[in-house]
């Protein structure tokens, strides 16, 4: 694009994934006749694209064929040692009062997992019980998800497991759903899962995602989706904490659709992981419908962590919010590409971006993309976006109150982020995202 | 409220169809053959008598280009374009050498007085004395493709500035040609720069010496006379240690059915304490208002700070063209160096404009602004795209970035599409970006107290991009300020 720009060195071998993956899988991956033909296709897909690299525009800076090159083969299915070291790492994860549902390298652990006395409002099942034997319209959904992009379309060839969640019309689940995913083993292994959530109309529920490792897992791969449906009136809290180890990669998408007078909060907080990439395709199809979508990157050493959200309002009347925060310290990267599309039927809507970014260090790199596109005029849109260090007046007033200089930035950088924290609407929540934001800062000093 | 009022009785004067600029100049002009091979590029360069060098620099950009694909990611779009189907030369018939205004073409001389160039030149050729002080403008005229009048040489001579037709300038000025073309848009840059450097025909050579502050404003006035001809203008400005240049270039051309291409070069160059402000009116002909014909206009324009504490500055207001394609853009090198850029892009009817800038900052202590404005309206797509880059060496750099669009009508589209990238903890990026429309209430206020409909907006425009036309000089501001009620017109009721 530009002289001083070094030109793009594509000279990457385009197969990353061994062609015959998908045979010698074979026997793990679920599903038969119709699932089987999409999971062909899907693979044909990725296969056509390749690891997704620089030159590809939504992927400009997070160029996998340099950061992860390959796909790894396959995890096996965990035994009785890997799910025990699975329990031990579950344990610090655990959320009080959250129902757990645990995937254990990619495949459902019930041992882990709290899924008896479920009620009639909520139906949880395994996505590989569903592409077994569910019904064809939801297996459709579950392959609803565009091959266009290469890491999706190799999710699709490639899902395992996965947890599906169908909260009935009208219910209100009362306890979170907590998805865990860990990591169990030292061999490097790639995890394919996918899942999908369905809120009834005028129902709520509320769904944690968390990414972990276990003590000996280092360089993994985790290649997740997440399909949600919001129905009529519904309302969904979502949060995702990616805590994986810091040697792994994670690759997730997710296409989320609302209906009318739905209501989405979502909040992302990325601590963990060597380079992880979440991609969000929101779309807002029913009209009165409100969307927060709100994340936070804390990143040091090498790490990398890519957020990018596309936001479709299609319908008139519906607002948007997005709160990004990103602090890097030593060589972290940060990516935040966030795409507004108003289509043109989709009159007053209310879309607002705000995304910032604190330098700690030289080195590390912070890559705004606030993108807008407006097709309807009786809108208010607007973004912002800001890049810099700690404010040295700042520093210095607590300074000058006698507050070390390490303390001192621990209270503003907390600060900082809390705009973003402060979207979730469980106490709970919000209170263990602040704790892990906590230690983090303590874990810099 | 006068001015306004004045912009106001100049649009109902003007049909959207009627393009005021829109005649043709009947004159002999001497062309290229139709398609572009090597010898298109060996006839140009022959024609302009160039050194050996000067021939081999092109053709070697033609195989470059060859090489190349045209560029997709622009949010416009527009039928392929046949390289092939167009004329890559046109140079009015010579007269003689020319002396004085006297000698030109008199149709050529009539042409500038439809487009409105007061040509003060003219005064200043017939003896009118003006006043000590005024301020003067310098104008290096392309008509077409060659430069046919170039006016206040001597004085310009006096401060030791160099102003000529680049043709000229590579045959009298080597040494300085050599020494700066292609460095900061070297012949590989993009598909577009490319096949300028392979075929420009014309354009304007500045080359301002260490420590002069240019006595007056240097101008250029473009313009696209025959039919199916591409323009291919190449700008080459150079302000020395502690110089200062401002340029003006202003553009319309006459009414066409067939698209027109123009691939324009602008490279800047400011070393250690040195600035150069570039202005630029682009009205060039937009197509009828069902989208057919208009110009295409693929302008590759960067400026090098090369020097510390220099300054580049680009201010632009740009209503014409049926695609616009450009990003003026400054690589901040030398430390404490500025770079700014002011933006006024205006699309109505069937328009596509994709413009923005890129603020690249590698030296300390840089700063850079930007003010964007766009306004759509019709069925029209305007496009923002910029980036602001940091790199790691770049301790204390800052930019402020606002990109304001507004649109008018719900058939149009205002698009915003920046890149930030922070390599350095010190950089202290601010980007803000709205999109709206004009305010029900406002409108009302304004009719309310007896304004029409249509002045009530180009009230509420001109106090939209208010913060731009103040960037421009005086000369200019006066006619954009025009321009940009003329092209909004139809818009609204």
């Amino acid at each position: 694009m530009n002289v001083v720009l070094a030109k793009t060195e594509t000279a990457h071998a385009k197969s990353d994934i061994k062609s015959d993956i998908l045979a010698v899988a074979r026997d793990r991956l679920p599903g038969t006749g119709k699932v089987a033909d999409l999971r062909r296709q899907a693979l044909e897909a990725h296969e056509r694209l390749g690891l997704p690299h620089r030159r590809i525009e939504d992927w400009k800076y997070t160029d996998l064929r340099v950061l992860m090159r390959e796909v790894l083969p396959l995890a096996g299915a965990p035994d009785a040692a890997a799910l025990k070291r699975a329990a031990a790492a579950l344990k610090l994860h655990a959320i009080a009062g959250a129902r757990r549902v645990v995937l254990v390298d990619g495949v459902f652990a019930p041992s882990l997992s709290e899924t008896s006395d479920l009620g009639k409002d909520i139906g949880i099942r395994t996505l590989h019980e569903v592409l077994e034997a569910g019904d064809a319209a939801l297996q459709a959904q579950l392959f609803s998800p565009d091959n266009s992009d290469a890491m999706v379309a190799l999710n699709s060839a490639m899902m395992t497991d996965g947890i599906v969640i169908e909260v009935a019309d009208n219910a209100v689940v009362p306890r979170p759903l907590h998805i865990v995913h860990i990591a169990s083993g030292a061999a490097p292994a790639a995890m394919f899962t996918r899942s999908l959530i369905r809120i009834g109309r005028h129902a709520s529920a509320t769904l944690v995602e968390s990414y972990i490792g276990a003590e000996d897992a280092k360089a993994y791969q985790v290649h997740d989706s997440l399909i949600v449906a919001i129905g009529d009136g519904a309302r969904l809290d979502h949060v995702r904490l990616i805590e994986d180890s810091r040697e792994a990669f994670n690759i997730s998408s997710a296409v989320v659709t609302l209906g009318a007078n739905a209501h989405f909060n979502t909040f992302g907080m990325n601590t963990g992981s060597l380079v992880s990439r979440y991609q969000a395709v929101i779309v807002v199809a029913g009209e009165g419908s409100r969307v927060e979508t709100n994340g936070v990157n804390l990143l040091n050493g090498r790490q990398h962590a890519d957020t990018t959200l596309f936001l479709d309002h299609a319908v008139p009347n519906c607002s948007s919010n997005e709160i990004f925060r990103a602090v890097l310290d030593d060589r972290g990267h940060s990516v935040f590409q966030g795409r507004i599309i108003v289509r043109p039927k989709a009159q007053k809507t209310a879309a607002k971006m705000m995304t910032r970014a604190l330098l700690l260090s030289d080195e590390a790199e912070a890559d705004n993309k606030p993108e807008l596109e407006i097709f309807a005029d009786d809108v208010t849109c607007g973004h912002g976006a800001t890049t810099g260090a700690l404010d040295d007046s700042l520093l210095f007033y607590l300074r000058a109150r006698g507050l070390p200089e390490k303390e001192a930035q621990a209270l503003l950088i907390l600060a900082f982020v809390g705009e973003a924290i402060e979207s979730i609407a469980n106490d709970a929540l919000r209170e263990l995202a602040s704790l892990a934001a906590q230690r983090w800062l303590a874990a810099r000093s | 409220m006068a001015a306004v009022q004045e912009t106001v009785d100049r649009v109902r004067r003007i049909d959207v169809d009627q393009y005021r600029y829109g005649f043709e100049t009947l004159i002999e002009s001497d062309k290229a053959p139709k398609g572009l091979s090597e010898d298109t590029v060996r006839f140009i360069s022959a024609k302009k008598n160039e050194p050996a060098w000067m021939l081999e620099w092109r053709l070697e950009a033609y195989r470059r280009w060859l090489t190349m694909t045209e560029p997709k990611w622009a949010r416009v779009d527009y039928p392929r374009i046949d390289y092939q189907d167009l004329y890559y030369y046109s140079a009015p018939k010579p007269k003689k050498t020319i002396g004085s205004l006297d000698e030109i073409d008199p149709e050529i001389l009539e042409t500038y007085k439809k487009l409105g160039i007061p040509l003060r030149e003219v005064e200043v050729l017939e003896g009118v004395v003006r006043p000590e002080g005024e301020r003067r403008i310098a104008v290096d005229a392309v008509f077409d493709s060659v430069s046919v009048a170039t006016t206040f040489q001597k004085e310009l001579k006096q401060a030791g500035v160099i102003f000529m037709p680049i043709s000229e300038a590579i045959r009298e000025h080597p040494e300085l040609v050599k020494k700066y073309l292609g460095t900061v848009v070297p012949t590989s840059d993009n598909y577009f720069a490319t096949l300028n450097s392979a075929v420009f025909s014309d354009g304007s050579f500045v080359y301002v010496p260490p420590g002069v502050r240019c006595p007056m404003e240097l101008s250029t006035y473009f313009r696209i006379n025959e039919r199916n001809t591409g323009q291919f203008e190449r700008t080459l400005i150079i302000a020395d240690k502690g110089a200062y240049v401002s340029y003006l270039e202003g553009c319309t051309a006459p009414q066409r059915d067939e698209n027109q291409l123009h691939a324009a070069v602008v490279e800047l160059i400011t070393h250690d304490d040195a600035e150069i402000k570039y202005s630029t009116v682009q009205n060039w002909y937009p197509g009828y208002s069902e989208g057919k014909g208009g110009i295409y206009n693929f302008v590759t324009k960067r400026g090098d700070c090369r020097g510390n504490n220099s300054k580049i500055s680009w201010t632009q207001v740009e209503t014409g063209s049926a695609i616009t394609w450009k990003y003026p853009s400054c690589i901040l090198r030398g430390d404490n160096s500025r770079g700014e850029f002011y933006s006024i892009a205006i699309s109505n009817g069937h328009q596509q404009v994709d413009s923005g800038t890129k603020m690249i900052h590698l030296g300390k202590n840089t700063t850079s602004r930007i003010i964007s404005k766009g306004i759509a309206a019709g069925v029209s797509q305007n496009t923002y795209r910029g980036l602001v880059t940091a790199h790691r060496k770049a301790t204390g750099a800052r930019n402020f970035t606002a990109c304001d669009s507004l649109l008018i009508g719900d058939k149009c589209g205002a698009h915003t599409v920046p890149y930030i990238e922070a390599k350095n903890s010190s950089a202290l990026f601010e980007h803000e970006a709205t999109t709206s429309k004009i305010s029900e209430d406002v409108l009302f206020y304004c009719v309310q107290r007896g304004l029409s409909q249509e002045e009530a907006v180009g009230l509420v425009v001109n106090g939209f991009v208010k913060d731009v036309l103040q960037q421009l000089p005086m000369e200019f501001a006066v006619e954009a300020q025009k321009l940009i009620s003329i092209s909004l017109e139809g818009s609204v009721g």
